[in-house]
């Protein structure tokens, strides 16, 4: 089973229902990192950015960022989680060279958010899984192997960089579904601006546990654990792979074994990790060198208030309040400032299906990354704005303000400079196109003859002839009526 | 007057110069550390340099300018190898200063070495170490006690004025009482733990051997207080410690005696009838006595090593070989590194603790074992506290024995452990108590009595402990070293 039929998927999917659920880790962007002042810097060279504590010298003591815990306390409320007052740290214990202490500290049986949930809109319908909990933890650093050397080599930068894991109850039922969670769950962060979200940097990891039953069937089959997915399309593969999988072993008549398996892209497989038998004994126990993570409600009120408006919530009130469909809707508030942008433009407006259109034909077109590039990008909505309600006032034409708009980007200057420096309005005055309706009919009898003949589609030349001589900025609608009475009367 | 006292009056007194008392100190240990093994490295460099600049810079000031403070190995001290007497961190140098000995010498005090103790503060008599046993100064064929043995013995041996040790379960009490001097361990979250290196995270605490009360007070006034490094250190004043000991009495106090630790059986005759003789003491200076009830302190041992060897099983898994410390030479993969390495860096009481933690956490025996450990020791503590509530402080004996020799119970871990059982309950209730010396056995060898206090009640401790030793001097063991 190498290559992914999307016949048999279907035929799959006709038999079993997929069961998922998703266990994602957010690296919060922090300027230090969970237990230390070491800089929470990605990309600094090796083992630069660390401290005593990031590298578990002897007698160093963690210390919690209070940053950290505001940041995860954000995803908590803003996930609609209930926050616990008292949470626990605890120790997770195993043996490897990118974790210095020997162990990770994670909150385990004592997580500081429980429920929750990610909302988000599939196939026209608005979805809602449940979350089971959300904690906070650190990172372990990175082990880099150089075969070719015939070394391994730790860097440590990576070690108690803090991390929120969020994780889901298994109520995925298809690929579709865990890739519109992960990325609705990816906003959501984005929107927080904790989160960067960047699966191929491995700053937003995902893990998901899958097993399949049979349509119609209650109870859950065994599940398997998928590791290493590091990209939305990996995503996809990987579990469309692991129900394949699955499936293949039921109809055979063989058992699924509760494992943890790795998702290796090159190879578009996964290998088996680990069985249930030979999972880790993790020895946890309570964090001694931290106290109890206590939340007053005074600080939970005021990150509640302080929270923005998140996505799905601006996705509905952009269909309530701009009379947007769920697509528009979807693509403008795919960031929170390209959803400022828009809102700004609308309102300055006054017409938000101008402004929906403008803005995804023309603006989100030079746009690669609508998280950043809007916030630097040239026309800003003040000067978009501008620009729109020069057609609104009729002083531009949709092509004229097309044309005024790439002119700006380039010129980096406001439309009304550009206007009237290359004198690009519209004519809209009656009897300035008068006269060269006139002056076309004039020059070119044969035409008007054949058009008064029967020949109504010379009236596209008579108006190209027309807005040929008004240099293009004639006003298309008052053209058209001008010249339809001027050949008709 | 403690020799710490003494000295510093001296110094401030134009009697002797500081040179002086480095040149004497330095024969000294030259002299005696071979007979008792308190220091594994000794600053002589450093010494000198040092009272050179304080010669110069005459900084009075400060509170212990000039005084030579011993360190244990397990507290870190900048650029100087500290290795928690174990061969695992052959080679390390700490990076940064422990919290405490930056507080040290800021205050002005001159670091004299590394003393030797127990491999990561395990066992009771300093003899699970790397580099030999410290012998008592008193009698050289017994055990100085542990794990702070070096600390005791250097300031016994006056190679030092002064020094820190640990206590996780009674690692500064018992080589005091064994030592004939003085040792105080302070409430949980009185000392920072920051750059001292960890047994058992919950128990660790730092504090001061001395001659007596009063010159514990001046050092532990220096070390004690909140850390922001240490995130279980507590914000609570730090009282005057030293204007508590110089007017240290006993009168109106009211001591209490938990009867449970009044115990004839397997208690030396010796240690019942000084600890008897102590309570006379007291009520002659107008101390009222109660008995008292900490009913839970049976499992006090037991409760001990299930706590503080899961807290080491974890603590020590950072030992692995591969940032720092020692690495095995030859290995065939990352796992057989890491096991080789642990298994030739770590003694044998050390791996026997880490296996006890390991089983006790492991899946399916925490509820059993660790967790139900932890549940006695809240009940452990309560009963300490409601004691404290009816008495100012509470007194006990510190050991059941006088110094043992060198040797003999190295291969009974569990009489081993029993040397503990009246000082592991204390550190499992969190709070403060201080030994000190109570008398003296037929031989010669020391008794030790010890206070205990209420949360962050040292000042009190450190009175009654000034107190009584007012009212009944006792006088210094005569040193069987030259």
């Amino acid at each position: 089973m190498s290559v992914i039929n999307n016949e048999d998927v279907e035929k799959v999917l006709k038999k079993f229902e997929p069961v998922m659920g998703l266990e994602v880790h957010a690296q919060l962007k922090t300027t230090t990192k969970l237990m230390s002042a070491a800089s929470n810097q990605f990309g600094s060279s090796p083992n630069t950015a660390v401290s005593t504590i990031c590298t578990g010298m002897p007698g160093a003591l963690p210390v919690l960022n209070k940053k950290a815990v505001q940041m995860a306390l954000q995803a908590g409320l803003a996930l609609d989680c209930e926050i616990q007052k008292r949470s626990v740290f605890s120790r997770k214990h195993y043996f490897y060279p990118d974790l210095p202490k020997g162990y990770q500290i994670s909150q385990y049986d004592r997580p500081y958010a429980l429920k929750g949930a990610v909302q988000f809109y599939l196939n026209g319908e608005k979805r809602k899984i449940a979350l089971t909990r959300i904690h906070l933890e650190e990172d372990a650093g990175k082990n880099l192997h150089f075969d070719d050397r015939g070394v391994s080599l730790v860097d440590l930068n990576r070690s108690s960089v803090p991390l929120i894991e969020i994780v889901s109850e298994p109520e995925i039922r298809s690929t579709a579904e865990a890739a519109a969670y992960l990325k609705a769950l990816r906003l959501a962060l984005r929107y927080l601006d904790i989160c960067e979200g960047n699966l191929e940097e491995g700053n937003f990891r995902c893990d998901a546990n899958i097993s399949l039953r049979p349509r119609g069937e209650q109870k859950f089959g065994t599940r398997v654990e998928l590791k290493n997915i590091n990209s939305f399309r990996n995503l996809e593969r990987a579990i469309t792979y692991e129900i394949l999988r699955q499936a293949d072993l039921l109809d055979s008549g063989g058992k699924i074994t509760q494992e943890t398996r790795l998702w290796d892209a090159d190879q578009n497989k996964s290998i088996s990790m680990r069985s249930k038998e030979e999972a880790a004994d993790y020895r946890y126990m309570p964090e001694p060198d931290l106290l109890p993570l206590e939340i007053v409600e005074r600080d939970i009120e005021d990150i509640r208030k302080k929270l923005p408006e998140m996505p799905i919530a601006r996705m509905d009130r952009f269909i309530r309040d701009y009379g947007r469909n769920i697509y528009d809707a979807d693509v403008l508030t795919a960031s929170s400032s390209l959803a400022d942008y828009y809102e700004t433009v609308s309102k300055a407006i006054q017409d938000p299906q101008l402004a929906s259109t403008f803005i995804q034909t023309n603006v989100l077109a030079h746009i690669a990354n609508v998280e950043t590039d809007i916030e630097t990008f040239f026309p800003d909505a003040k000067a978009l704005s501008d620009l729109l309600l020069k057609m609104k006032d009729k002083t531009l034409s949709l092509n004229l303000a097309k044309e005024v708009f790439e002119i700006m980007m380039a010129e980096k200057k406001p439309a009304a400079q550009i206007i009237s420096e290359k004198g690009m309005a519209q004519v809209s005055d009656d009897s300035a196109l008068l006269a060269v309706i006139e002056k076309v009919i004039a020059e070119n009898p044969g035409q008007l003859a054949e058009l008064k003949a029967g020949k109504d589609k010379l009236f596209g030349f008579f108006m190209g002839q027309c807005q040929k001589a008004l240099g293009g900025k004639g006003n298309p609608a008052t053209l058209k009526e001008l010249l339809e009475k001027k050949l008709k009367g | 007057m403690g020799r710490l006292s003494q000295l510093r009056d001296d110094l401030k007194n134009k009697k002797i110069r500081l040179t002086e008392v480095y040149d004497d100190l330095i024969v000294k240990i030259k002299t005696r550390n071979p007979q008792v093994n308190a220091y594994l490295e000794v600053f002589e460099e450093e010494m000198r340099a040092r009272t050179k600049i304080l010669e110069t810079e005459a900084s009075e000031a400060a509170p212990l300018a000039g005084l030579p403070i011993g360190i244990k190995d397990m507290i870190s001290m900048k650029n100087h190898v500290v290795s928690a007497s174990s061969k695992i961190l052959e080679g390390y140098r700490a990076p940064r200063s422990a919290t405490v000995t930056e507080k040290l010498k800021k205050a002005g005090a001159i670091f004299t070495g590394r003393l030797n103790c127990d491999e990561f503060a395990m066992g009771s008599s300093n003899e699970n170490t790397s580099f030999g046993a410290v012998k008592n100064p008193v009698d050289l064929a017994r055990t100085a006690g542990g794990s702070s043995g070096g600390s005791a013995a250097a300031v016994a041996a006056e190679l030092c004025v002064g020094s820190l040790g640990t206590d996780t379960g009674g690692s500064i009490r018992l080589p005091a009482a064994f030592c004939g001097i003085v040792g105080m361990k302070p409430t949980y979250g009185r000392v920072s733990r920051s750059g001292v290196i960890a047994f058992a995270s919950s128990l660790d605490q730092v504090g001061p051997f001395a001659d007596d009360a009063l010159d514990c007070a001046e050092i532990l006034q220096v070390i004690a207080g909140r850390d922001a490094r240490d995130s279980t250190t507590m914000p609570v004043p730090v009282e005057n410690y030293v204007a508590a000991a110089k007017n240290g009495s006993l009168k109106g106090l009211k001591i209490g005696l938990p009867k449970e630790y009044f115990i004839s059986e397997g208690v030396s005759p010796e240690i019942v009838k000084q600890t008897q003789a102590a309570i006379e003491v007291f009520k002659k200076e107008g101390a009222t006595i109660k008995e008292v009830s900490i009913p839970h302190t049976e499992y006090g041992i037991a409760v001990y090593y299930l706590v503080a060897t899961a807290e080491a099983a974890s603590n020590l898994s950072r030992y692995d070989g591969i940032r720092y410390g020692k690495r095995a030479k030859d290995f065939a993969s990352m796992k057989d590194l890491i096991i080789k390495t642990r298994s030739e860096g770590f003694g044998a009481e050390v791996k026997r603790r880490i296996m006890l933690g390991t089983f006790s956490l492991s899946s399916g025996y925490y509820d059993a074992y660790y967790s139900k450990a932890q549940y006695v020791r809240s009940k452990i503590q309560n009963e300490f506290l409601n004691a404290l509530k009816e008495v100012d402080v509470l007194f006990a004996p510190v050991t059941t024995s006088t110094a043992f020799k060198i040797g003999e119970k190295v291969n009974d871990p569990l009489a081993m452990y029993l040397s503990d059982i009246f000082t592991v309950s204390i550190n499992l209730a969190g709070v403060p108590a201080i030994a000190f010396p109570i008398g003296h056995d037929s031989k010669g060898l020391p008794i030790g009595g010890q206070f205990i206090g209420g949360p962050f009640q040292e000042a009190k401790l450190l009175a009654a402990t000034a107190g009584f030793e007012k009212a009944h001097p006792i006088t210094k063991a005569k040193l069987a070293c030259q």
